[in-house]
């Protein structure tokens, strides 16, 4: 089924959204105002983007380290996510998480986990509760090619194929985990073949067609919603950065290999497409493209002009009633 | 009231909340067999609300955390303490913190039940009292009942609670039998409880050495000295007000676990009664613990680990001045 327009411009304006606030965060963690590790997707946009629009607002979703784009491409406000980053009040966390661990639940982002493939049984067991309470929402679980390697991945697509859950497993294989190349320690050549072990569909899909992968995508959770349970999808895809920003370790990776896929990528590879199809005009890509570097400029005014938690708020949380005997010592 | 055992307790609490509450499941591996406590649930709840379970139990403690954040209450039952260990990131990494970590958009009630399944020959593997590793993970609450009216009505307070709650059931007393209140019966986590006043010396009993102490304070009842029995029953939040309280009355304490020494419930009782009640202290503190070793298999060596009505009589001996009365067995 052919896209509409709006769709395919929403697709165009979410990917861009990801790209420059990764970018902001490049420059933000540059100039020092950002604590801690933050691990980019930028070249991993059409993955993204292509399977958080195949859900609805309403379905769960959950993803990791590499944690940014997700709950963007899954609709959250920008600028709750860039305090977020800068620790402040104000951010989607209240500055308890940071990067690693981004949640909107107000989007169905059940959260960000910087345990790899912890993820995995998390999604499982919110598409379970989903199954039992009678509502139609299905779970998209976002992980890579190095958690495919974690028990957690074997337990929790065995837990979903048992219990026919309505979960959408998106791999997003980047070809490495940290420095670790994929090749050298996934005994298969597509991780998308390790679904049979477990009796359910596994798909593969070029992750920098963001279209392809929305279809895919959307195959996969009509049939969760059917009720045939879980589908997983592996899409290959490429990050152009380092594993975390400014980890400056290279030498796993060509540079032919990273020219190649810098070829693909996603962004123009939309863009050109759209204009080209006659879905949008060089001017309307551009107005598109001037709102998502006004948002995103707007997010991080916000991040930068907001407060920082008071010491107390550090107690804040840790229990639905608090504890006032173990906050004092 | 009504004589039921400690294992009925837990099994009538679990129903009760699952008759009253749809959103109260069970995930138990092997919840059909007729050990269980969750023995007959299938056919009352159906397998929705008690999944057939696979040996996973890091893959069904993530889901009961997915599903407890978007509006299931689980109950995950471990069957025997050691397995948690398997899911211990999980519980740590994600059911402990996830609310925290999220900024309080979600909360995590789940109950994980830990039956303990120590001096029964099961040697190290199966033999772990682990709730004093789990005190050192904010966001969990722990709870240790010792008989089958806290059993009853702690499991059920968990089970009603929003947050992650630790459930440890010390496996000799599930056949212990004690008269449970009729009707609807909650105790409060967090709340201790006086089990046997007496003015002389304060003994905190954790779990089973409840009983033993019991035991002991009858022994030493007739040579005249009156010792003070407190069950904490909940381990965090700990009531230490009751402890506080009990050792300005007597002056003394000996505190009785069968956890290991270091780093336990026991060094975390003392720590607070020397921080909070040192004016109080008329002796030295003394433990009755589990040394520092794994239990061993033959039961001739593992009935020597663990808190006896002589060890801890022969402790309040000590505290009350008698010379050298503590002979540590082991170490
Ligand atoms: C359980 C666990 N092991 C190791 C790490 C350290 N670590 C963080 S990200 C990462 C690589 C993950 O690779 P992959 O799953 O392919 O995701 P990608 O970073 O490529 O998006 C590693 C090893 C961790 N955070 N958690
Ligand atoms: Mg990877």
């Amino acid at each position: 089924m052919a896209l509409s327009p709006e769709v395919l411009a929403e697709m165009y304006r979410r990917m861009l959204r990801i790209r420059l606030f990764e970018e902001s965060a490049q420059a933000l963690k540059t100039e020092g105002v950002i604590p801690g590790s933050i691990h980019l997707s930028i070249g991993q946009e059409a993955e993204i983007v292509g399977a958080c629009m195949a859900v609805e607002r309403r379905d769960y979703m959950l993803g990791n380290h590499r944690s940014h784009g997700h709950p963007i491409g899954k609709g959250a406000a920008l600028a709750p996510l860039m305090a977020e980053l800068l620790g402040r009040r104000t951010g989607v966390n209240q500055g308890k998480g940071g990067s690693m661990h981004l949640a909107d639940f107000s989007v169905g982002s059940l959260g960000e986990s910087s345990i790899v493939g912890s993820g995995i049984p998390v999604a499982a067991g919110a598409a379970l509760a989903a199954q039992l309470r009678g509502e139609d929402r299905v779970c998209l679980c976002f992980f890579g090619d190095g958690a495919s390697n974690e028990g957690m991945f074997h337990e929790g697509l065995n837990l979903a194929a048992i219990w026919h859950l309505p979960v959408i497993y998106l791999c997003e294989n980047n070809g490495y985990g940290a420095t670790t190349s994929a090749r050298e320690v996934v005994a298969v050549t597509d991780i998308a073949d390790r679904a049979a072990g477990y009796g359910i569909p596994g798909e593969i899909v070029d992750g920098q067609d963001v279209v392809a992968v929305h279809e895919v995508v959307t195959r996969a959770v009509e049939r969760a919603r059917r009720g045939e349970g879980p589908t997983l999808v592996e899409a290959k895809t490429y990050r152009y950065d380092n594993h975390a920003f400014g980890l400056h370790i290279e030498n796993y990776r060509t540079t032919e290999e990273r020219e190649q896929w810098l070829r693909r990528d996603p962004i123009p590879l939309l863009r050109d497409r759209l204009v080209a199809d006659g879905v949008l005009s060089d001017d309307a890509a551009k107005t598109v493209e001037d709102e998502a570097r006004a948002e995103v400029a707007a997010a991080v005014d916000f991040a930068r002009t907001s407060p920082f938690p008071e010491p107390a708020e550090a107690f804040d949380h840790l229990f639905t009633v608090p504890l006032p005997a173990r906050t004092a010592g | 009231m009504r004589t039921i055992s400690y294992r009925e307790a837990v099994r009538q609490a679990m129903l009760e909340e699952m008759r009253r509450d749809p959103n109260v499941v069970v995930f138990c591996e092997d919840a059909r067999f007729w050990t269980m406590p969750t023995h007959g649930f299938v056919d009352e709840f159906g397998p929705d609300r008690v999944p057939v379970m696979p040996i996973s139990e890091e893959g069904f403690t993530g889901a009961a955390i997915g599903a407890a954040m978007t509006g299931v209450r689980p109950i995950v039952d471990y069957t025997i303490a050691n397995l948690m260990y398997v899911a211990w990131d999980q519980i740590v990494n994600h059911a402990a913190k996830n609310r925290y970590l999220f900024g309080g958009q979600a909360s995590v009630p789940i109950v994980f039940r830990a039956a303990m399944k120590y001096a029964n020959a099961t040697a190290a593997q199966h033999s772990d009292r682990p709730y004093p590793q789990l005190m050192n993970v904010p966001g969990l609450k722990i709870v240790v009942p010792s008989n089958p009216a806290d059993a009853l009505g702690l499991l059920k307070s968990a089970i009603r609670d929003d947050d992650p709650v630790v459930y440890f059931e010390p496996l000799l007393l599930w056949g212990a039998k004690g008269e449970v209140p009729d009707g609807e019966h909650l105790v409060p986590i967090g709340q201790a409880a006086i089990t046997r006043p007496g003015r002389d010396v304060t003994v905190v009993a954790i779990g089973d050495a409840v009983p033993t102490a019991l035991k002991a304070a009858g022994a030493l009842a007739k040579d005249g000295t009156e010792v003070e029995v407190i069950d904490p029953r909940t381990l965090v939040p700990l009531d230490k007000t009751t402890i506080l309280e009990s050792v300005a009355r007597t002056g003394r304490l000996v505190i009785a676990d069968p956890a290991h020494k270091t780093c336990g419930a026991a060094a975390e009782i003392s720590a607070i009664v020397a921080e909070e009640g040192f004016g109080s202290l008329r002796a030295p503190i003394v433990r009755v613990v589990t040394p520092d070793v794994h239990p061993p298999f033959s039961p001739a060596l593992e009935r020597l680990m663990y808190p006896t009505p002589q060890r801890i009589a022969d402790a309040v001996r000590t505290v009350l001045g008698a010379p050298s009365a503590v002979k540590d067995l082991v170490s």
